[in-house]
């Protein structure tokens, strides 16, 4: 078992925590201000071909990360401009855009670069493994302040608890969730981009493979906080970098692997345990999911 | 006039999404009557098209009443997906463990195999919504990779056949074979996998009206759904028609086995569903919650699957992935009602109509 514990796992984990933690703080802005935010994974699929492609066409990484984010938070902003202008079902118009997301890259790519989904190869050197990784890592503390200590923060938290006195008190509802839902699309779009020009050199079709459902899962597994969410994506991604290295490595006494499919299973498991109450309680922010209707 | 009224605005959120795939389609430098030609006219060909837009529009009945019996509850079951798989692998183990029985024994028990596994793989969400108060859909989706990993792991560990490379069950018994529908239609080779599982789904339409609309449980599952306070106060509880809802909800979502398992393949195959399940909450919505809608929704779904692989073959760069961004699309308006009754409320054409 030894083997496995080395400065390799630490560090694959921080890798594989990096798309994790940049799409759960964008979910936290989004559902701190009352907008369920399942569509995190649309909006990573957007940003990571977006910077893929830009990456490819203007041969700059800079220039790919910025046209991920832009992606990201145009994508939000037809959640946003849904939920809260029209009011529709929060969940299913993140629903809608996780189908749409995995439809429209890959018919772009296909149009474009006439290829079955996916980019063509970006050299290595135009290639930002780093970077996204510090943004993360500085957006923890960073989110963490703004969230609890500006006044940005207190009206984002006022709305998603109760936007009935937030209005009240002159606290402008819906702009403020239009300034969350398109924060989780901007950051979402790095942790895109980071998946294709950071940790790989190219686009493939439905790359995230389920990235922005466990970051939801650890956005409620860290109650809705910014460091525990932090913890919560560091615990998945360390799941996820043993799941890697034990492959081939470690045995079972009967000489089978152990099947990966259990280590796969534990974010979502414990995400259950903990949404039913068994470790602490997990309260979301009051008004979640209610689109707020101002009166007349 | 109702039944128009209900139908005009499903009718336009269509129209309005191939519209902005029409776009698309023009961005990219392709022809947009030329890839809905192919889109639309190779689903309805004899014996091929049609014969295949029905059976891709079998699942997505299934999982279109799924979501109907549970939205009518007042809930979201976005784990049809998961409840499938599980009841596909179910239907697929039954199938394989007590094949050398007799079909009289071994049909009757497939069949039911995946109808239990699916309700109780949807009833697991239903007992922790009654019971802690947990949020269905997060629970939902957890449930749906939960039990894609389940299964693939059975299949890779326990149900491969020696040797095979691709992730699939061994066979299932031949008693548990159900019937093509090439069989009894004249002019349909047997070759098209639509088979007896259509019929069952049509069944299954009727049963969850007659349900519904026409019994007491019926009733006080919808009206649990339409005000949970003043159901509760007229006696009837709520946790027990959440968990009701849900074990419905997943045992419609896992007829799609009987569909894949019985019907087409004989054996589970490991990541079957085309996002059946994700697209079964379009079909309910686009379908007005309705069975009839349902129907209707899924044959428009059916069409587009169909012809999305015809798009792929014969069209220079539209690829098969137009049928998503058009579902995408079509759900994003069909969430959007408000946006519609704004733009077209003034020519006093849509107006709200109480369901």
């Amino acid at each position: 078992m030894a083997e496995i514990f080395t400065i390799a796992l630490i560090w694959s984990t921080i890798r594989l925590s990096t798309p994790l933690i940049l799409a759960a703080l964008g979910g936290l802005f989004s559902e701190r201000s009352g907008v369920i935010n399942i569509a995190l994974e649309g909006m990573m699929l957007a940003g990571a071909f977006t910077a893929a492609a830009a990456t490819y066409a203007a041969g700059n990484p800079l220039v790919g990360l910025l046209a991920g984010m832009a992606a990201g938070t145009l994508i939000a902003a037809i959640h946003a401009v849904a939920c809260i202008r029209y009011q529709a079902d929060q969940v299913v118009t993140g629903t809608a855009i996780n189908i749409l997301m995995l439809g429209l890259p890959a018919f772009l790519s296909g149009a474009f670069f006439l290829s079955s989904g996916s980019t063509p190869q970006i050299p290595k050197e135009q290639l930002i493994p780093r970077l996204p990784m510090v943004i993360a890592f500085v957006m923890v503390p960073l989110s963490w302040y703004v969230l609890y200590k500006t006044p940005f923060g207190l009206r984002l938290r006022s709305v998603g608890e109760n936007p009935e006195a937030a209005d009240a008190a002159g606290v402008p509802v819906a702009r403020m969730r239009y300034a969350g839902v398109l924060l989780s699309g901007l950051l979402a779009g790095v942790g895109g981009a980071y998946l294709s020009i950071g940790q790989s050199s190219l686009f493939t079709r439905n790359m995230t493979s389920g990235r922005g459902f466990i970051a939801l899962a650890a956005l409620i597994f860290g109650k809705w906080r910014p460091v525990q969410t932090m913890l919560a994506c560091l615990l998945f991604g360390l799941t996820e970098a043993i799941s890697i290295q034990m492959q081939g490595v470690v045995k079972l006494p009967s000489g089978d692997d152990i099947p990966v499919q259990f280590i796969q299973m534990v974010p979502y498991v414990l995400t259950i345990i903990v949404l039913a109450g068994f470790i602490g309680s997990s309260r979301p922010p009051q008004a979640l999911g209610i689109p707020y209707q101002k009166e007349r | 006039m109702k039944l128009l009224r209900e139908l005009l605005f499903p009718t336009i959120a269509v129209i309005a999404a191939f519209l902005v795939g029409a776009l698309l389609i023009l961005a990219i430098g392709d022809s947009p009557v030329q890839a809905y030609k192919l889109l639309i006219g190779s689903a309805l060909s004899w014996p091929d098209g049609i014969g295949y837009t029905l059976f891709y529009a079998t699942p997505l009945i299934f999982t279109g009443l799924a979501v109907l019996v549970a939205f009518r509850c007042g809930l979201l079951n976005i784990g049809a997906e998961g409840q499938l798989y599980v009841a596909a692998f179910a239907a697929a183990w039954v199938g394989i463990t007590f094949a050398n029985r007799s079909a009289w024994i071994l049909l009757p028990l497939c069949f039911l195999a995946p109808i239990l596994a699916g309700g109780l793989w949807g009833a697991i969400p239903g007992v922790l919504k009654a019971r802690f108060g947990s949020h269905e859909v997060i629970n939902t989706i957890m449930l749906n990779f939960i039990a894609v990993a389940l299964v693939s792991y059975f299949t890779q560990y326990h149900y491969r056949t020696p040797g095979d490379p691709i992730m699939e069950t061994s066979e299932i018994g031949g008693g548990a074979h159900i019937a093509r529908l090439g069989k009894f239609i004249p002019g349909m080779p047997e070759r098209i996998p639509l088979n007896l599982a259509f019929i069952l789904a049509l069944v299954c339409c009727v049963l969850v009206y007659l349900f519904l609309w026409r019994t007491k449980w019926g009733y006080e599952l919808r009206a649990t759904g339409s005000n949970p306070s003043a159901a509760e106060y007229g006696g009837i509880s709520i946790r027990k028609q959440i968990i009701v809802a849900m074990t419905i909800s997943g045992a419609l979502a896992g007829m799609v086995g009987i569909n894949e398992v019985l019907g087409y393949r004989y054996r589970y195959y490991d990541g079957f569903s085309d996002n059946y399940g994700y697209t079964g909450i379009a079909v309910a919505l686009l379908g007005r919650n309705h069975p009839v809608g349902v129907v209707l929704a899924a044959l428009l779904f059916g069409v587009l699957q169909r012809g999305g692989i015809h798009v792929d073959g014969f069209s220079e760069h539209v690829t098969k992935d137009i049928v998503q961004v058009l579902q995408g699309i079509i759900i994003l308006f069909v969430a959007c009602e408000a946006f519609f009754r704004g733009s077209f409320g003034r020519f006093g054409l849509l107006r709200r109509s109480k369901v």
